[in-house]
């Protein structure tokens, strides 16, 4: 405990000096039991100051120091750093008399504030105890669930440099929304023929393991080591022997509709969702095979020649021990369903724009051909609605962010196709924010000859074979009614029920819309909260290509700088059981958030300090008052409340 | 003497220090009465802390934390908002005004939210009178 405490005001030019009376608070500082020494100084965060700090830790033989001056956040760091050649780092505290007290009040009242603040601050200090910071040992293996292009990104940057990855995705193939996608914004690139490479390259990676068809079930553990299970669901095909020849799906007697084509092209029940799949393998449909039944069919079996279809293969559960987690689950869209004013979109001529992108791709429903989905004609005209539940209180309140973009392409690509349509598109504003993307824009406006009208569109119905789309063009005021062969809902999107899912195993926050909640919206926007666990692509929030395979790489980098280390350093103010009196109630691992608070065998608590992030929740919710916080002990925030009043 | 009241201020280290850190850089004045005492999150709040401060003559006591859901620690500011209701009901059997007890949730960003509702309290308590058991 320190018993000769240095106390340093800062003037910090006129900033607390020109309101507070520095002066007068050293010398009421001097007086106070506990403080040795005393100072003001003009600047204490200048190089001169810090020396003044040195000199007088060492003339005045001091063990812990107070630097009355600006907000902790400013310059905790740099007056630790100074103290930390004398002493234990938490002897060092700072007194937040500008930003709280100079800043904010007038002369008296301030400096009688400033005093109760550096006593405070003093009485915190004289509880302190030096802690040295907590290592945890780091497995260097990340663990990336989602195999879109967040997911291959993210995997692809840290297995290049040499780590593990074990890629785990759902589907039966890694690939994600983009390769359902037929041409991309802005360039007009084939989304496949630009992602397939990078399946590959994922696929014959040595540091990557690829799991799809697989799905995490469990995590458990904290920073650098995290226990993980994972499903692999039986494909009742052996990915290893499987020469993709396809004859079992000829003979195979059961047709369902293909969720990759948005179930608007049927597949058999042994099926490989789309040509460049990565596995390259089929899969069984447990739900639709007619042979996992016994004895009712086994035709893809006796067709196939390699021998690769097991029908007796059973679900196996992967345990990995991983040091990093990165979340890249996509996204869905917004269900048409609850769009009652657009006719809950059950018609077969209103279509999403996922819908539409199968359409327009050559492997899709129609071969690349756009059609009037009812009558198979090619539709004339068409109405593309943007914001469909975006930007929208009864909805989704944020703009899902791609949505003009890839509209205009849509619109663009219609023309392409049939240059004597008509394309309109209901917007509410343009936002085109990305490289070269207003240019995109402008080109569809201008030279594609497509009509822009700026409003929301009120209601659409089928009137005999036509949909009718009834807007408002906000530039004029006049209501606009179209009688339109084909309308594309630019839908909203969302956070994957599977987000929620893996968040909760995580125990990390998903927001409106189910994106999962960042650290700091700006500084930290691919960190979790809890360490260790990172995001990329939609999960996070809806974003273009570009900005995902960015965010994937960031979030990689942040994996890579978590790798090079062999141990993790970690703040030592955590919680501490006094397992002498601890009752066993459980009430602290009901509410710590970060599963620190662990039962032990003889029914006592215990943090784990890995896992305690020293929020301090278990400690006010203890009813026998048995946890304390380091260095934010009951005692010491009843002796600042006992100076204060 | 005109009556000045003495206030306590728990301000978790993420949302609400940092509002009021904000409120410092915009230089938006409020009365002084307030002190603050910085907690890592407002669920470190324990009531003991409350209680202690009324006990020792509080006229009042504010809790700010993160707004439900932006909680850096996922939701110790929902228990907070649990417990403070409880302990108003509490306060009130004893004979301090649940008034006295206020819980804001103010963002890094809101530093007008806390200059005004700084302001608020003072002008709120300082029409309530001293606390009943203020020490004089």
């Amino acid at each position: 405990m320190a018993r000769r405490i240095g106390v340093f005001v800062c003037h910090c030019g006129v900033n607390i000096a020109g309101v507070v009376d520095v002066e007068k608070v050293a010398e009421e500082l001097r007086k106070y039991p506990g403080v040795a020494f005393a100072t003001t100084y003009q600047y204490m965060c200048s190089d001169p100051g810090q020396n003044l700090i040195r000199q007088k830790i060492e003339e005045e033989n001091l063990d812990a120091v107070v630097i009355a001056a600006c907000s902790p956040s400013m310059h905790e760091e740099t007056f630790r750093n100074v103290c930390k050649d004398y002493f234990n780092p938490q002897r060092c505290e700072m007194a937040n008399i500008r930003e709280q007290c100079s800043w904010v009040h007038e002369k008296e009242e301030a400096t009688e504030k400033a005093i109760k603040i550096v006593k405070a601050t003093v009485e915190k200090l004289k509880g302190n105890e030096d802690l040295t910071p907590i290592y945890v040992p780091v497995e260097k293996k990340c663990l990336v669930i989602g195999g879109g292009i967040a997911g291959i990104q993210a995997a692809l940057d840290i297995a290049d440099a040499g780590y593990e990855v074990i890629l785990v995705e759902k589907e039966p193939s890694i690939g994600g929304r983009m390769a359902q996608l037929s041409e991309t914004f802005p360039t007009l690139d084939c989304s496949q023929c630009i992602l397939t490479p990078k399946m590959v390259a994922v696929s014959r990676h040595p540091k990557i393991k690829l799991m799809a068809y697989s799905e995490v079930i469990d995590i458990s553990g904290y920073v650098g080591n995290f226990d993980v299970k994972i499903l692999k669901k039986p494909r009742y095909v052996d990915e290893d022997a499987c020469t993709v020849c396809g004859d079992c799906e000829k003979v195979c007697p059961v047709i369902v509709p293909n969720e990759f084509d948005m179930e608007k092209k049927p597949r058999k029940a042994i099926f490989i969702p789309f040509p460049q799949a990565v596995p390259s393998t089929y899969t069984i449909d447990r739900e639709a095979c007619l042979g996992l039944a016994p004895l009712t069919c086994a035709e893809c079996r006796e067709a196939c020649e390699a021998n690769a279809i097991n029908y007796d293969m059973q679900p196996k559960i992967v345990e990995e021990k991983v040091g990093a987690i990165i979340v890249a689950t996509g996204y869905d869209l917004y269900d048409k369903s609850n769009l009652v004013e657009y006719g809950y979109g059950e018609d077969d001529d209103i279509i999403t724009s996922l819908e539409f992108e199968r359409m327009l791709s050559a492997s899709g429903p129609t071969g690349g051909n756009i059609i009037k989905p009812s009558t198979g004609e090619t539709p004339k005209k068409v109405v593309f609605v943007q914001c469909a539940g975006s930007r929208d209180k009864q909805h989704m309140p944020y703009c899902s962010s791609i949505c003009c973009m890839y509209t205009a392409k849509h619109a663009l690509l219609y023309k392409h196709h049939v240059p004597d349509g008509e394309a309109y598109v209901f917007y509410i504003d343009i936002r085109a924010t990305g490289k070269d993307y207003e240019e995109f824009i402008n080109n569809v406006m201008e030279e594609e000859r497509i009509n822009y009208i700026r409003g929301k569109v009120a209601k659409i119905f089928r009137e005999g074979d036509k949909i009718v789309v009834w807007g408002v063009d906000t530039l004029t005021g006049k209501k606009v009614e179209i009688k339109a062969d084909l309308v594309v809902l630019a839908m909203a999107i969302v956070g994957r029920k599977e987000t929620k899912e893996i968040a909760q195993l995580l125990k990390v926050a998903t927001g409106v819309g189910g994106f999962l909640k960042e650290s700091h919206p700006k500084l930290k926007p691919v960190e979790a909260l809890s360490r260790g666990i990172y995001f990329a692509g939609c999960a996070q929030a809806p974003k273009d290509i570009p900005a995902t395979v960015a965010q994937a790489s960031a979030a990689a980098s942040k994996v890579l700088a978590l790798f090079a280390k062999d141990k993790l350093e970690k703040d030592p103010m955590v919680a501490v059981v006094d397992e002498e009196h601890c009752s066993g109630c459980g009430v602290c691992i009901s509410v710590c958030p970060y599963g620190a608070m662990q039962r032990q065998p003889n029914g006592k608590a215990k943090c784990i300090e890995a896992l305690c992030e020293g929020c301090g929740t278990c400690a006010a919710a203890c009813p026998s008052n048995n946890i304390e916080m380091r260095n934010y002990r009951d005692e010491q925030i009843e002796k600042m409340i006992e100076v204060i009043i | 003497m005109s009556f000045e009241p003495e206030i306590v201020a728990f301000l978790c280290n993420w949302c609400a220090y940092a509002g009021a850190d904000m409120a410092g850089t915009s230089r938006l004045k409020y009365p002084a009465n307030v002190v603050p005492i910085k907690v890592m999150c407002s669920g470190r709040v324990d009531p003991e802390f409350i209680l202690e401060a009324f006990e020792r003559g509080a006229d009042g006591v504010f809790i700010g934390g993160c707004h439900p859901g932006d909680c850096h620690y996922v939701n110790g500011n929902i228990r907070t908002r649990r417990r403070v209701e409880m302990l108003k009901k509490l306060l009130e059997q004893m004979g301090i005004n649940p008034r006295r007890l206020r819980l804001e949730w103010v963002s890094a960003t809101e530093g007008a939210k806390f200059a005004r509702v700084m302001k608020e309290f003072v002008e709120e308590i300082r029409q309530l009178g001293p606390s009943p058991l203020r020490r004089k």
